[in-house]
């Protein structure tokens, strides 16, 4: 009894902390996707950038913690900007397949440059003194980066979500989803929120993948290997939608996770089966809009 | 004025329609050119059998992605599915490549429907993820069933008997060449009927506006589960033919890379135009093999560049940009 109880524990708490970074790091492409319905394959390499920059400037360059972190997002922010500026905005409302081609096109060339630079094996993440370790909550231990990753997780999902319901941009936000022509015909600049909310899904996609690089493996592959997860994610949640990919990632890292620990032959299986079986219960997502 | 009101009669729109699906003189020259290439290039033809059987997988989903409008993300499911069959066949002692072509289909096919009939109710982003999840759990399953399919090593061991019993595939890709282009071209033969048959022209129509199709009584699911079911047929067929020419099935086979890259392929060439596969095939293929041979790593830097640049300046592809330049001048 007491085991079954500390796999639960076990399952809870690792699924957890998976659920927090897949969930920064595919909030941006819901937004991106619902907003703009634009197909964006190549999310993840702006998470990618950010493990990279992050575990990059630990290792290597000796940089603090909270500082690296910054500036992983920084860095994925404003190639961000440059990309949105100079491709992206140019396939706004055309056609699918371009987009497809456009970003397959910027995942082969992230997964080259990043193997040029840093070469084909996965980065290390020198995890703080402070965070490293175990940390003991009385009826047992656990990992305390990853109590860390979910007490973090916490905090800037809760900021995102007040930001989105109390703040102008916000509301603007949830108007242009709502609907586009509308929210530009009330005066809503909608060209400067496409960018700025671009950069900020990609700003918080920086986050996730620096944080979790000790969960997802920073590698050259990471965007084009970790693309059905994201895309999970978002599908399963709902297009445009901000709650729907928390509650498909809470699914997916605690289903992850259980099937791994329990059926590790058949575990990627089951996950896949749940997918389509959410997707033709749901088809526009747990928390999609009806239009 | 009377030519607009002649074109209008019954008769004129008949023979308009006639028109469509005549034959054309430029729709000899890619057979021409690989005629040609078979004597030219002999020395790959190896590479050549493999971009012919690729040119059969783009030409199937050519026909759900640009008649039909079903955007897929999981082609890789029917084209694994019909290497595997092919494969397994042979090498458990059943080598005879006609039957393994024809078996390969028919697994595929029945594929196509069972997962079409559940699938295709849904559209755009849901419809990718739903095709894509079905070629993963493909995969998983494959790679557990090791017995059957060699899992992670891939199928070892087979062996393909002689066409007819009379041409055996030799060292230099010539019978593998040929086979694969005649199988394409009957295939071709077949998709291009389809295509300007009344059939072809309803799936236009869906593509278009699914709600006129609706409104004017077409059976929409029945024709996207129909053209489902032959587009996974025509992938079965050209997985079997290079798992038969190459000798081995690997598990990439059924690879989200693969429907990706076939998918690239096909928006290089142009997508719904039929020859859209003839063209962005044998340049990926060919700028793949000439970059890989030079740098396995700079080649995806150029190939994303060019898919960038593709975007840029040449959008619709290759057909796209021909047609568009066509118009201008």
């Amino acid at each position: 009894m007491t085991e079954a109880f500390a796999a639960v524990v076990s399952i809870a708490f690792h699924g957890l902390a998976l659920a927090m970074v897949l969930y920064l790091i595919s909030v941006g492409l819901s937004v991106t996707m619902g907003l703009m319905g634009f197909i964006n394959l190549a999310h993840g390499v702006f998470a990618m950038a950010g493990g990279y920059a992050m575990t990059t400037l630990m290792g290597r360059a000796g940089v603090p913690f909270p500082l690296a972190l910054a500036a992983a997002v920084a860095v994925a922010v404003v190639i961000s900007l440059i990309l949105e500026r100079l491709l992206y905005r140019r396939l706004y409302g055309g056609d699918e397949l371009d987009q497809v081609l456009l970003t397959m096109g910027l995942v082969f060339m992230s997964v080259a440059i990043a193997n040029y630079i840093w070469g084909p094996v996965s980065q290390p993440m020198l995890l703080p003194p402070l965070l490293s370790g175990h940390l003991d909550l009385g009826f047992r231990e656990f990992p305390t980066y990853r109590s860390f990753l979910i007490v973090a997780g916490a905090i800037l999902v809760t900021a995102l979500w007040l930001g989105l319901e109390r703040t102008k941009f916000g509301a603007q936000i949830r108007a242009a989803v709502d609907n586009l022509r509308m929210a530009q015909s009330v005066g809503i600049n909608t060209s400067r929120l496409f960018t700025l909310s671009f950069a900020l899904g990609s700003g918080l996609a920086a986050l996730g993948g620096g944080l979790g690089a000790d969960i997802i493996p920073i590698d050259p592959n990471y965007a084009l290997a970790n693309l059905v997860y994201f895309l999970i994610v978002v599908s399963v949640g709902g297009l445009g939608s901000i709650r729907g990919p928390f509650v498909a990632s809470l699914l997916l890292g605690t289903a992850d996770t259980a099937f791994k620990y329990l059926v590790p032959e058949l575990g990627a299986f089951f996950i896949y089966a749940l997918t389509m079986a959410v997707l033709l219960w749901r088809p526009r997502g747990l928390f999609g809009l009806v239009r | 004025m009377k030519s607009v009101a002649e074109a209008g009669t019954p008769e004129a729109m008949r023979a308009a329609f006639g028109r469509r699906h005549r034959l054309r003189l430029w729709e000899a020259l890619p057979w021409l050119v690989a005629i040609a290439a078979y004597f030219i290039f002999d020395a790959y033809l190896a590479l050549g059998a493999q971009i012919l059987a690729t040119i059969l997988f783009a030409l199937s989903v050519d026909l759900v992605l640009g008649y039909a409008g079903i955007i897929t993300l999981g082609h890789a499911a029917f084209f694994g599915a019909g290497a595997y069959t092919a494969g397994i066949l042979a090498a458990n002692g059943w080598g005879e490549p006609l039957t393994g072509l024809v078996a390969a289909a028919l697994v595929a096919a029945v594929l196509g429907t069972a997962s079409g009939a559940i699938i295709l109710r849904t559209t755009g982003l849901t419809l990718l993820m739903q095709t894509l999840v079905v070629a993963t759990m493909l995969l998983e399953a494959a790679n557990k069933a090791t017995r059957l399919t060699g899992g992670a090593d891939g199928l070892q061991g087979m062996d393909v008997w002689s066409i007819f019993g009379v041409f055996r595939f030799d060292l230099f890709g010539r019978t593998a060449y040929l086979y694969c282009l005649v199988v394409l071209f009957l295939c071709w033969l077949m998709t291009r009927r389809i295509v300007h048959s009344p059939f072809g022209l309803a799936l236009n129509g869906i593509r278009e506006n699914v709600g006129r199709m609706h409104a004017i009584g077409s059976p929409v699911g029945r024709r996207r589960l129909m053209i489902y079911t032959i587009s996974a047929a025509l992938a079965g067929i050209s997985g079997a033919l290079i798992a038969q020419t190459a000798q081995f099935v690997g598990l990439s086979s059924l690879g989200l890379q693969r429907s990706g890259e076939v998918l690239i392929m096909l928006i290089i060439g142009g997508v719904g135009q039929l020859y859209g596969a003839f063209i962005g095939v044998p340049l990926y293929m060919i700028a793949q093999d000439r970059f890989s041979a030079i740098d396995p790593v700079y080649w995806y830097f150029w190939i994303g560049l060019f898919m960038v640049l593709l975007v840029v300046f040449a959008r619709g592809g290759v057909l796209g940009t021909i047609a568009r330049l066509r118009r201008r001048g």
